[in-house]
């Protein structure tokens, strides 16, 4: 029996704000997260450019020695988590009686590692690095925790797969719901923001250096784009199916009605159009709706050359001559990598809900390749009911997500 | 470091790592039940005093540190 997917919790922990509504306001203001990071700049980065995102404050909630286990991106993952449980009304003693389940999308651990293993190179001692560093070490740091502190019974897995690793969190929360495996699962994704965690990928120039105009350095589809800006934080859904919802009394907020994924089995970073245009096609053929019922695409692209040239080819080989309107959140947030499929996913909601699609900021000219598609620059209000949202990542990972606005 | 100076460091030095009450550490307390430690938090125990006074505390000898003054005596009898 296939079931319906809903909604019915949100949390976020963005440089956008630390609520949803502070976050719908910034989205609909075209507020920008980014600014220059001092310890970045005395490290040699190429770019200091990052999205600010504060610690959460969890002296008060978690106990001392709970929360040495918890790595930067653990936090993020909570702050986020305590929301979306609280939104969902879904309670302790609901838990406790079922078997609810955690999907969450991380790729790494990257400060809590060097930390670690600093340690023992400078006391010559693996009990240096104290009780915490080898969970806080491990990517499923972030599901450990969770797991632990919501005493969850269900299924547990960290899903990793690059810069679609929140959304693959979702799509696989969505498919082992819809298809009676679990009954309610939270889902999400976390990223650390810190220098350790991006000073590899900085090596590789992939970051705008646009540094005496921050908040202008991540603009993606537009022509002078010359890179991304990383962000990070942590977003988190509550998923389950209609029924369970339902019998809980919670009420739906949006309804999850297509997954598509694929690989481009090509270049380790360099993106293709096949693999993306693959995935979009899934989702809505899975979604078994007409393309024309797609009222905004929240697409991946990051500020890239290569990347949002193919992105938006993907999107116009599959829409043709409809003209979806197309933004890029990363404009606003920086690429939040390991948790944009989640956070982007709440970022459509707020729009799908409140009326607007906020606008692609700093999308000034469109070059050769992303004229192609209709691209918002300024925030519009708009109407629609139905919303997909694409995520891609390294090694030519893709995951597509279509949310519909829950009508019963 | 005299034991007076050892104590007037790692006292405060427990107290905020293990968010305890610096008036729970006294010389008679148990180590384990005031800093509320179980057997993965012990090992922060044996960290903190590690980064501090360079001291390494071997699993072996962790069963003849019971109490603060034990704590005390170790230090100040191992530090370099």
């Amino acid at each position: 029996m296939s079931h319906r997917v809903v909604i019915t919790g949100m949390g976020i922990w963005s440089c956008l704000g630390y609520d949803l509504e502070t976050v719908k306001e910034s989205l609909y203001n075209g507020k920008s997260g980014i600014v220059i990071d001092p310890v970045r700049q005395e490290l040699g980065f190429r770019s200091p450019l990052t999205s600010f995102v504060e610690k959460p404050d969890l002296k008060k909630k978690i106990s001392r020695n709970m929360r040495t286990f918890m790595s930067e991106e653990a936090q993020y993952a909570y702050a986020a988590t305590e929301q979306a449980v609280a939104q969902a009304g879904l309670t302790q003693e609901y838990i406790d009686a079922h078997e609810v389940g955690l999907l969450y999308g991380n790729d790494s651990t990257a400060k809590s590692t060097y930390e670690a293993v600093s340690k023992i190179y400078e006391y010559k001692s693996t009990q240096a690095c104290g009780s915490g560093a080898i969970f806080q070490s491990m990517c499923s740091n972030t599901t450990q925790c969770l797991a632990c502190l919501y005493h969850l019974k269900g299924i547990n897995l960290t899903t990793a797969g690059a810069c679609a690793s929140g959304s693959h969190a979702i799509g696989l929360a969505y498919l082992l719901i819809k298809n009676g495996l679990q009954e309610c699962i939270i889902a999400g994704g976390a990223q650390e923001v810190n220098p350790e965690c991006m000073g590899s990928f900085d090596g590789i120039q992939a970051f705008s250096d646009r540094i005496d105009e921050p908040t202008k350095a991540s603009r993606p589809f537009d022509r002078d784009r010359n890179g991304l800006v990383p962000g990070g934080g942590g977003a988190t859904l509550i998923i389950e199916s209609l029924e369970s919802a339902l019998a809980r009394g919670a009420k739906p907020i949006a309804e999850i009605i297509g997954w598509g994924f694929s690989g481009n089995g090509d270049h380790i970073s360099t993106p293709n159009v096949a693999g993306p245009q693959r995935s979009i096609e899934l989702a809505i053929e899975n979604a078994g709706i007409d393309k024309t019922t797609i009222g905004y695409v929240n697409a991946h692209a990051t500020s890239t050359h290569a990347g949002d040239g193919r992105e938006a080819m993907a999107i116009s080989n599959v829409f043709g001559d409809y003209k979806v309107p197309v933004t890029s959140t990363k404009s606003q947030t920086g690429h939040e990598c390991w948790m944009a499929g989640a956070s982007e996913c709440i970022y459509s909601i707020l729009m799908m809900k409140n009326n607007f699609i906020a606008g692609t900021i700093n999308f000034e000219n469109p070059d050769e390749e992303t004229a192609c598609i209709n691209v918002i620059g300024k925030t519009q209000e708009a109407h629609f009911d139905t919303f997909l949202s694409n995520s891609f990542g390294f090694g030519g990972t893709n995951s597509t997500i279509i949310v519909k606005d829950f009508k019963e | 470091m005299t034991k007076e100076e050892i104590i007037e460091k790692v006292n405060p030095l427990l107290a905020e790592e293990f968010e305890v009450e610096e008036s729970d550490i006294t010389p008679d307390a148990i180590i384990k039940d005031a800093l509320e430690l179980d057997s993965l938090s012990l090992v922060d125990l044996v960290a903190v005093i590690e980064h501090t006074f360079k001291v390494k505390i071997p699993a072996a000898d962790l069963p003849t540190v019971k109490t603060f003054e034990d704590l005390y005596n170790y230090i100040e009898s191992h530090q370099a």
